[in-house]
């Protein structure tokens, strides 16, 4: 057994590092940039959904049920559930995967964004209010700043979570690093499986560091 | 009804008939009538839930009235767009409310930035302001977490001031800092006033601080209810019923003696000895206890005659310290350095600290007492038969003790 797992290791490194393995339309190169592309759209559209709708709950203090039922709603979405229905609706397009990485992220974005509104001192609306501010001015000059912290993490969190579900592209014949994964589950080739499962982790990984270390430097300036 | 302060003529705000009921049913403003002139502090004070937040709210359309009308500078508030209005009128909250994501100056320069002034000329007002309130310039670049809690106090007072408006709102601005701070901070306050002569709504639950601060003082009741609305030596000599009574305190007439100078007492010479003179030539025939000068003049301390050291100078001898009173000192600590003077006399120095001569305890009692008898008969002239009706704050206050 360890002799299987050390030669199965040997393998990925192999396979993770052999030139060909990175280039051409099937290479790891261009499977990552399909990965990204998805995700990246993905959670553009769900920030478009979720943001306006995260500030006006939280400015309004109307719907915060929405805002809190979201996010258990958001964990108890079966994703590839979704992308079939949609699929089965729709019939053979990018639509599933898009519907189902949006509904993903819109909870996690709704729900941060109204949690850092909420979080803003009442007293420093009132005190913004009380200088003369207008409510759009109190928005965008006082609160939204001030919940950007909270905003900017919901949106990591949701990135995060749709680079590591964009895997289900490849369920309905589409590209990204779910490729390997479903591929090598059809031929039986564990190496490709364990392959493509690492490159999306590390995706994940590297792409959370480096939106948390943008994230300190950006709100240096904030108290914890 | 005339309303009357040196050198300004008319009412600033007026509150008539003055209605306020929360959706929830709560009463919190009842028919409230309240004029307040041109200039000069007035205090609303009271027990919480007696509605002065709401009164003062309700100047600026933070809070809007059921019912009545608000005037600020003869115009009815109501009948004007809220976001200007509040631009035009200075408000400071407690613990202060700066937003934590701008510096101090971009704080300080929000009213200014919303009026359109420009950045360069709205920065230049907050650096000058900074001054005013007496931060230094490099505190300007900071962020509000990075001061105390008095600076953030004194940067929103700034913040208040920026468009210099004539009214000046503040809600319990000084209710988060600790005792000595908020001392500091009241003096601040009432020599800024000095020099700007905002017309200043100042509300506090604290009977000690509208005193200090107040030309005038409305003192408010659980339900809305104006009580008593008179300056702070009339509110002191003549409560108007029982609550006003409990709700000024036991110390009622010590408080009294706090708004009344100590420059109109009379003063003896006092025998004072140089700090350099020694023991041995002393006589004993002025009096027990003689009052030590430093070469300057200032007061060093008590010296004992009856139980004087063999010998070296009277500096060197035992002291027991004397605090001295400029004429500024209110009668309320010249009586309480009576209790700790040994000698029964309290020493009285000028403007640069100098002993000018000296006040025997006899004669402070006597004059707290004719400042109590005359408080009580000023008030008696000018509160008429309904002194809770709106005012008739035709009183001068006293001139203020430092």
């Amino acid at each position: 057994m360890p002799d299987t797992v050390y030669e199965l290791f040997t393998n990925l490194g192999s396979w993770l590092t052999s030139a060909e393995q990175w280039s051409g339309p099937d290479g790891i190169g261009h499977r990552l940039a399909e990965h990204l592309q998805y995700s990246l759209l993905a959670t553009l559209i769900a920030a478009a959904i979720g943001l306006p709708l995260g500030l006006l709950i939280g400015h309004t203090g109307r719907g915060a049920f929405v805002a809190i039922n979201l996010a258990s709603f958001g964990r108890a979405l079966p994703t590839v559930g979704l992308v079939v229905l949609v699929f089965l609706a729709s019939g053979l397009s990018m639509w599933p995967v898009y519907v189902a990485l949006v509904a993903l992220a819109v909870p996690a974005i709704v729900t941060n964004t109204y949690a850092g509104m909420t979080a803003v001192d009442p007293d420093v609306k009132d005190a913004a209010r009380g200088q003369g501010m207008r409510a759009h001015q109190v928005l965008f000059q006082v609160e939204l700043p001030l919940a950007l912290p909270l905003i900017m993490t919901g949106l990591r969190l949701a990135l995060i979570q749709v680079v590591a579900t964009a895997t289900i592209a490849a369920y309905v014949s589409f590209g990204g690093l779910g490729r390997y994964v479903f591929d090598g589950l059809a031929q039986r080739d564990l190496v490709q499986v364990l392959g493509g499962a690492v490159l999306v982790a590390v995706v994940a990984v590297v792409l959370d560091l480096a939106l948390s270390g943008l994230q300190r430097f950006l709100f240096r300036h904030r108290t914890a | 009804m005339t309303l009357y302060r040196p050198g300004k003529g008319h009412l600033m705000i007026q509150f008539d008939a003055v209605h306020k009921r929360f959706p929830n049913g709560t009463t919190a403003v009842h028919d409230l009538s309240l004029e307040m002139p041109e200039g000069g502090v007035t205090v609303l004070v009271g027990s919480s839930g007696c509605g002065k937040t709401t009164t003062l709210r309700m100047v600026n359309r933070m809070v809007e009235p059921t019912s009545g009308t608000i005037r600020v500078g003869g115009k009815d508030v109501l009948a004007q767009d809220a976001a200007e209005l509040r631009r035009s009128i200075g408000y400071v909250i407690q613990q202060a409310g700066l937003f934590p994501h701008r510096t101090v100056l971009d704080n300080i320069s929000t009213v200014p930035l919303l009026l359109g002034w420009g950045r360069r000329r709205a920065r230049a007002r907050a650096a000058e302001l900074l001054e005013t309130v007496g931060l230094a310039a490099d505190m300007g670049k900071r962020y509000p977490h990075q001061l105390s809690g008095g600076q953030q106090q004194r940067v929103g007072v700034a913040r208040a001031l920026a468009a210099d408006p004539p009214v000046l709102l503040m809600d319990e601005p000084f209710g988060a800092v600790d005792p000595v701070v908020r001392t500091q901070l009241q003096d601040e306050l009432l020599r800024l006033q000095k020099e700007l002569s905002k017309t200043i709504v100042f509300v506090t639950h604290d009977i000690d601080e509208a005193v200090r601060l107040g030309d005038r003082i409305a003192i408010f009741r659980t339900g809305g209810h104006l009580v008593q609305y008179a300056p702070p030596a009339e509110l002191l000599a003549h409560p108007a019923d029982d609550f006003v009574t409990d709700f000024l305190g036991a110390e009622r007439e010590l408080k009294l003696l706090s708004l009344t100078p100590l420059k109109d007492v009379p003063q003896a010479p006092a025998a004072t000895l140089p700090a350099d003179e020694p023991v041995s030539g002393i006589s004993r025939s002025d009096g027990r206890w003689r009052l030590v000068t430093s070469a300057a003049g200032g007061p060093l301390g008590w010296l004992d005659t009856d139980a004087l050291p063999t010998s070296g100078t009277t500096g060197e001898a035992p002291l027991r310290p004397a605090r001295a009173l400029r004429d500024t000192d209110s009668l309320l600590s010249a009586l309480n350095e009576t209790i700790a003077s040994p000698s029964g006399f309290v020493a009285r120095v000028d403007a640069d600290g100098t002993v000018t001569g000296v006040t025997a305890r006899e004669e402070i009692h006597a004059h707290a007492n004719a400042a109590h008898a005359a408080a009580g008969a000023a008030a008696a002239r000018t509160a008429g038969p309904d002194s809770t009706a709106p005012v008739t704050a035709t009183a001068t206050p006293a001139e203020r003790p430092a």
